[in-house]
């Protein structure tokens, strides 16, 4: 008795209510179905007609993939945890400053209420936050599928390509985790938009951890450059053995410049956008490093 | 609610609560939060802009959280609470931030305003004395293509400080 039009395409959807029919579905779906979690980014999809699913598995009523824990090993955050709740979890607060940083810069409020953490991650937009601040923490993202029981997949390995990860049509990811900080490490994430809540021109997430004044490693990824965020090292960018940490950090502003091959478009120039790729990359290092607590003393400026 | 055979355009049924009244409606997969409540519930206070969460005029309470009625599946809504601006007004009275906004003339149009008025409302739920730029902070996800920014920012700055509204009562 419905005679109204319907934006979205036509999908069957499914709310399992446990993790083992979820697979069972998706393995079923043979391709053709997509998992939903918050749906802030899949949704908008289906709306525009970029996906056409047969099938959407929701996650909802799957018990235990909420929340956020922390254990020896550091922080793991569930799969239907939203970006509200990550940015009020006192674990998130208290032991992961660069994501907590990061996630104010995601959208408004109405869409962190319901996106969530790892639902960000498996959409692997090139634009957004957390990819990015997930390469930085060297964080491990859990898949499970019917057939293949459990994985782990680094974030290094993780992201592919626009909108494209290293999971197979058939696995859902779990959960997150995100490695304790190393002590004397200070991060900063730094973004670049026309208004707040838009995507990212530029962003840069960045760790430096230091011995007295001298930078000993360093970390980065850059958001809304490239078809996806990749990680750099001192190695990487050919700079270890520096003598003042200034001169490094600028060092690595014009080198990241001259890597990335940022999109030109309406929003911003790929000759503006590898300029911000400089200018942020410096200042969110030397912002990282300020943080970062030096051996024996509290945190710097 | 679930039968393992559905198709596409198979009927889901649902039972929310809307506005504090137990709604139930039969709905396709497809069908978002923003098109059951407009279209079965005839709650057309929820205004539909650009359906792809960019606009925020479709934004409701849902389990007391903002969010964009046309990201959310009505079948995700099933069992979850959700508020609309037809339940701002309380036995036909105005509430405070409605009264406050209608007396700054926050709209011109007034396409944009139920998401806005939803908006606000949450952020005076969770701060009640924003600054004005915790209140622009909070508000920059809705859109008003009047571009009438100044009086709704004076509206919710009114509502939250008790202060004499800016605009004249309208007769």
């Amino acid at each position: 008795m419905l005679f109204w039009p319907l934006k979205l395409p036509p999908f069957a959807h499914r709310a399992p209510e446990s993790l083992e029919e979820g697979l069972e579905l998706l393995a079923a779906g043979d391709g053709e179905a997509r998992v939903l979690a918050g749906g802030q980014s899949l949704i908008p999809m289906l709306s525009l007609r970029l996906a056409r699913p047969s099938l959407l598995v929701e996650l909802r009523r799957v018990p235990g993939l909420g929340g956020v824990q922390e254990d020896g090993a550091g922080l793991r955050i569930g799969a239907l945890t939203t970006e509200l709740v990550a940015e009020r979890d006192p674990i998130v607060r208290a032991r992961s400053p660069l994501l907590l940083e990061a996630l104010d810069f995601i959208g408004h409020p109405a869409i962190r209420s319901r996106g969530t953490v790892v639902g960000s991650l498996c959409h692997a937009d090139p634009a957004a936050e957390l990819p990015a601040v997930a390469l930085v923490l060297r964080a491990e993202l859990t898949a499970r599928s019917l057939g293949r029981g459990s994985r782990t997949i680094p974030a290094r390995d993780f992201f592919l390509g626009p909108f494209t990860t290293a999971l197979e049509f058939d696995e859902v990811v779990t959960e997150v985790r995100i490695p304790a900080a190393p002590p004397f490490e200070g991060t900063c994430f730094l973004e670049v938009s026309r208004r707040p809540g838009d995507f990212a021109m530029v962003g840069v997430a960045a760790a430096v951890t230091r011995e007295g004044d001298r930078v000993v490693d360093l970390r980065l990824a850059l958001t809304g450059v490239g078809d996806r965020p990749r990680l750099l090292t001192l190695d990487e960018l050919e700079l270890e053995g520096r003598a003042s940490p200034e001169s490094l950090f600028n060092e690595a502003g014009r080198s990241v410049g001259a890597r990335v091959r940022p999109p030109d478009d309406l929003h911003a120039s790929a000759t503006y956008r590898r300029h911000l790729s400089t200018v942020l990359t410096e200042r969110a290092l030397q912002t990282a490093f300020g943080r970062a607590a030096t051996r024996g003393g509290a945190a710097g400026a | 609610m679930l039968d393992p055979e559905v198709g596409p355009q198979a009927l889901l049924s649902i039972r929310l609560q809307v506005n504090g009244e137990e709604r139930e409606g039969e709905v396709e997969g497809r069908t978002t939060l923003a098109d059951f409540l407009r279209d079965q519930l005839a709650l057309t206070g929820t205004h539909l802009g650009c359906e792809h969460g960019v606009c925020g005029a479709c934004t409701v309470l849902l389990d007391s959280l903002p969010t964009r009625s046309c990201l959310v599946l009505a079948a995700s809504a099933h069992g979850c609470r959700v508020e609309t601006v037809e339940g701002l007004a309380r036995n036909g009275q105005l509430s405070r931030l409605q009264q406050a906004m209608w007396d700054s003339h926050s709209f011109q149009c007034g396409f944009c305003t139920p998401g806005f008025l939803i908006q606000a409302a949450s952020l005076l739920a969770e701060n009640p004395t924003p600054t004005e730029a915790e209140v622009r902070h909070a508000l920059s996800g809705n859109l008003c293509r009047c571009t009438g920014y100044e009086s709704i920012v004076r509206g919710v700055l009114a509502a939250a400080g008790g202060q004499e509204p800016a605009g004249e009562v309208p007769q």
